[in-house]
């Protein structure tokens, strides 16, 4: 009973914190629309280092100029102004590093059962959930993945379901709350789900889907009803007959139907992926992307035609029968092919070395006369990984004009000894190696560990 | 140059059984051995076995001749932990030969007599250079119908992943799962688990002790069968180690105290919080298996995850090899990941080059057969063309016990088939 009063006392505290700002920018927001406001900056000129611009080039020797969060420009011996000049001589930069597929902050560390929130497990379709409802921003994961480069990220949810939920795109800063690390502009997406995990879940419970087959006949009947339901808005529109009530979970759908939300497909086998690009032709939408894919090294050439991007991990495979085909050199038959190869992490360590799984591909690759560049390579973590989550106009690249979201690292970035120095979002330094002055450390971090005031 | 020493190296594996002696030369050679790092060395093979090794050594007349210069030799890599041979597909497919789910067997369990040589993950991982491995139990775990598995689950082995696939050394571990996850299998407290392994040990001395009577019906009954209470015997007399899963800084202390008490040999497997602790293990000679990445609070018992454990370790005295914490079995191979992380943490090269190599030969009793290039141990040597632990290069030859192993497996041929995708026929028809 006293603990009630407590909570009650407390968020009495935190509503007159509120209303005290209530005449800020944030009160005439959209609920669930991003709040972040970047960290503050000033002007910086990063002196004198081989940068890889994210759009496949190189140049050597090259200074970058941050202004106002944006990049300004790259190039040799560029005109300082009024910027602060940092000598990186001997360091390589290239854009921040984008992972697509992370589940910090649903799935958080420490990983207790109470903080298992990443599948909505209860129906084989749950289109309503919105992942970053699940988000814990206090996750140390995140402060991790920041040492490693990645300034943004997409959050999903799990792959128990055919449909999971929309994801959420982060700008990598710590908040209070997730609206204050939504990435701003960035499309929602969707996470459907192929193959072994749904009918398993729902299977095991005696329930559809308990086959491949299953799993398909869940996607087109969904899609059947997101259809009419986009069908019924759109007459009611048009003066004809009553708009549906509201339905969560058939907005996100229609949404996807409307190209406003992009598709984020878990598939492993190729013939699977072939088949959900034909569920996509029928209903009229476009898979953006799928993740694992295992198997897209079989159908390169499906994917370069259907301008979906394959998320890989660069050698993971065998830990269940759908990845059981998995070769090492997969992204770089992706990206021979023409299509979009992107690195992806699923996984709170690997998200802190995807430079280093890029690598490992590189070595693959030149083992069988394919051989990769560092500047095509850094486009798997950078360029192609903000086209597939539709932030491409924005960041993923050292154009002038871009969000100035920008790695520094010791040495050649696929190089296992290399390390991400300085780290930069919107112009902002968000870490910097070595520095307790500047670097974030998460509420749970604090006084739970000997570095961070804890016991010895 | 590639091609040439490639063609040669085939060529070799060709004659293998004509040629008693293979010598090859020209490489900077890193023995892990009294010898150090040799430059412009020869390094002599005479069947399964290094011979010779040295800058001042000349191929003997008659010994086929290859060409490494300028290569880089290391000895085979050796993974200090993972289920080779015992898994095919993790999850929910596929021979799991791994975990002992029954009643009937806990300490007396042996994974030796269910590994397979010929596993797809034996030459995925050879080709990148793995000659040896510990082969483990699975450590089980609690799943929605409670505990799966034991707290002691049983007996690891040494296998080398040659042609001939022979287990080097049964019964070289005995191991152990302690902390959150055995207090998963024991009844929801860690101090269950520990119980249980002290009962274990109580029962083994009993059945030492009184053998005799045991046999002739005059002692009680055992809550351990026969075999466990046979297997548990080389723990007690301290030549078999304990193989510990367990990360939190209280339980290591817990285990040094039980080490001590009943002068037993452990090995910690996991350890995140060892490096709070180092002096203290380097004092009663425990060693650890170091997750060189592992840095994140992903429980309660690893609140002190960090980067650079292992350096800790090193400067304490505390013997240590490095493991890849994710994937030990279908990816063993990504140890040279982990030390090279290591290295960027602060690890000396060539300490975490034995990390991956002679220490855990060491660690389990085999150093005198494989771990470092010297003469007498088994030829087991890795021919890279640049730093091995960067992750762009690749082995371009293994030998394992002086053979040339092919440098094929599942996925290169799946790779090739899928290379010729210009070939004008469905994959099912190409090569």
């Amino acid at each position: 009973m006293n603990k009630f009063i407590v909570a009650l006392a407390t968020s009495a505290v935190f509503i007159t914190a509120c209303s005290d700002s209530s005449d800020d920018d944030d009160s005439g927001m959209a609920p669930y629309a991003s709040r972040y406001v970047p960290l503050s900056s000033t002007s910086t000129l990063l002196r004198n280092a081989t940068v890889l611009t994210g759009t496949g080039e190189r140049v050597d020797n090259a200074d970058v100029l941050l202004a106002d969060g944006k990049i300004v420009s790259v190039g040799a011996e560029l005109d300082a102004g009024e910027a602060a000049v940092i000598d990186v001589s001997g360091m390589w930069i290239t854009p921040g590093i984008i992972d697509v597929h992370s589940h910090l902050g649903v799935y958080p560390s420490p990983g207790t059962a109470s903080h298992s929130d990443g599948n909505e497990a209860t129906a084989p379709v749950t289109a309503q959930v919105w992942a970053e409802h699940s988000v814990w921003p206090h996750d140390p994961g995140f402060v991790t993945a920041l040492a490693g480069g990645v300034t943004s990220l997409q959050i999903l949810p799990g792959s128990a379901n055919l449909i999971g939920g929309r994801s959420v795109t982060l700008k990598n800063v710590p908040g209070r709350n997730v609206m204050e690390m939504k990435f701003p502009g960035a499309p929602y997406g969707l996470k459907m789900a192929c193959g072994e995990n749904p009918k398993r879940v729902y299977g095991g419970r005696g329930q559809a889907p308990g086959t491949r087959m299953g799993n398909v006949a869940g996607y087109r009947t969904a899609w059947i009803e997101a259809a009419e339901y986009r069908d019924k808005l759109a007459a009611a529109d048009d003066g004809q007959g009553e708009a549906p009530t509201r339905d969560l979970r058939l907005e996100t759908l229609a949404g996807v139907l409307d190209g406003e939300i992009l598709v984020h497909n878990h598939c492993y086998r190729g013939d699977e992926m072939s088949v959900m690009l034909d569920i996509a032709k029928e209903f009229g939408y476009k898979v953006g992307t799928f993740h694992h894919a295992v198997e897209a090294y079989k159908i390169a050439d499906l994917l370069a035609e259907a301008d979906t991007c394959a998320a890989v991990w660069a050698d993971w495979w065998g830990f269940k029968m759908e990845a059981y085909d998995g070769i090492r050199e997969n992204a770089a038959l992706i990206d021979k092919a023409g299509a979009c190869a992107v690195i992806h992490s699923d996984d709170d360590l690997g998200i802190q070395r995807l430079n280093q799984e890029s690598a490992k591909i590189m070595g693959s690759a030149a083992r069988v006369g394919i051989d990769i560049a560092p500047e095509r390579a850094i486009r798997w973590i950078t360029s192609n990984a903000a086209k597939s989550l539709g932030i491409a106009e924005m960041t993923g690249t050292l154009e002038a004009g871009k969000m100035a979201d920008v790695v520094v690292w010791s040495d050649n970035p696929f190089s296992v000894y290399s390390k991400a120095e300085r780290v930069y979002i919107d112009g902002a330094l968000a870490f910097e190696r070595g520095n307790t002055a500047v670097n974030p450390v998460t509420d749970f971090s604090v006084g739970t560990t000997t570095a961070t005031g804890g016991a010895k | 140059m590639k091609r040439l020493f490639i063609g040669i190296a085939t060529l070799a594996l060709t004659f293998s059984a004509f040629a008693e002696t293979t010598a090859i030369v020209g490489a900077k050679v890193h023995t892990v051995g009294p010898q150090g790092t040799l430059m412009n060395a020869t390094i002599v093979i005479r069947d399964d076995k290094i011979i010779a090794v040295g800058s001042d050594v000349s191929a003997p007349d008659g010994a086929v001749v290859l060409d490494a210069t300028g290569k880089i030799i290391t000895p085979g890599l050796f993974s200090p932990f993972g289920r080779l041979g015992l898994v095919e597909v993790s999850s929910s497919a596929g021979p799991a030969d791994a975990l002992q789910r029954g009643e009937l067997f806990t300490a007396g369990f042996d994974v030796a007599d269910a590994y397979n040589p010929r596993s797809t993950l034996i030459a995925i991982n050879r080709i990148e250079g793995v000659t040896r491995a510990l082969i483990a139990p699975a450590p089980g775990g609690a799943d929605d119908f409670g505990a799966v598995g034991h707290v002691l689950s049983g007996q690891a082995a040494i296998v080398n992943l040659g042609d001939d696939g022979v287990i080097d050394q049964r019964r070289a571990a005995m191991v152990v799962t302690l902390g959150e996850r055995g207090s998963g299998l024991a009844g929801g407290s860690r101090a269950g688990a520990w119980l249980t392994l002290r009962n274990a040990l109580d029962e083994a001395r009993d059945y030492r002790n009184h053998k005799g009577d045991f046999e002739r019906g005059l002692r009680r009954e055992y809550e351990h069968s026969v075999a466990d209470l046979e297997a548990l015997q080389g723990v007690l007399s301290g030549t078999v180690p304990m193989l510990v899963a367990l990360d939190r800084a209280s339980d290591i202390e817990v285990l040094i105290a039980l080490c001590k008490e009943y002068g037993l040999r452990a090995i910690i497997n996991g350890g995140t919080e060892a490096w709070m602790l180092a002096d203290e293990l380097a004092a009663a000679d425990i060693s650890v298996l170091v997750a060189a990445t592992y840095n994140l609070p992903g429980d309660f018992d690893r609140l002190n995850a960090r980067r650079g454990a292992a350096v800790v370790l090193a400067e304490a005295g505390v013997r240590f090899a490095l493991t890849d914490g994710q994937s030990a079995t279908h990816n063993a191979r990504n140890i040279t990941q982990s030390a090279g992380n290591a290295v960027a943490d602060g690890l000396a090269w060539d300490l975490a080059l034995r990390a991956i190599t002679l220490t855990p030969a060491e660690i389990y009793g085999v150093a005198d057969i494989a771990g470092s290039i010297e003469p007498g141990k088994a030829a087991d040597i890795v021919i890279w063309s640049a730093d091995p632990l960067e992750l762009t290069n690749y082995p371009d030859q293994v030998f394992i016990n002086g053979k040339a192993i092919p440098m094929q497996s599942r996925q290169t041929l799946l790779r090739d088939r899928y290379l010729k995708s210009d070939s004008g026929q469905p994959p099912a028809y190409r090569d």
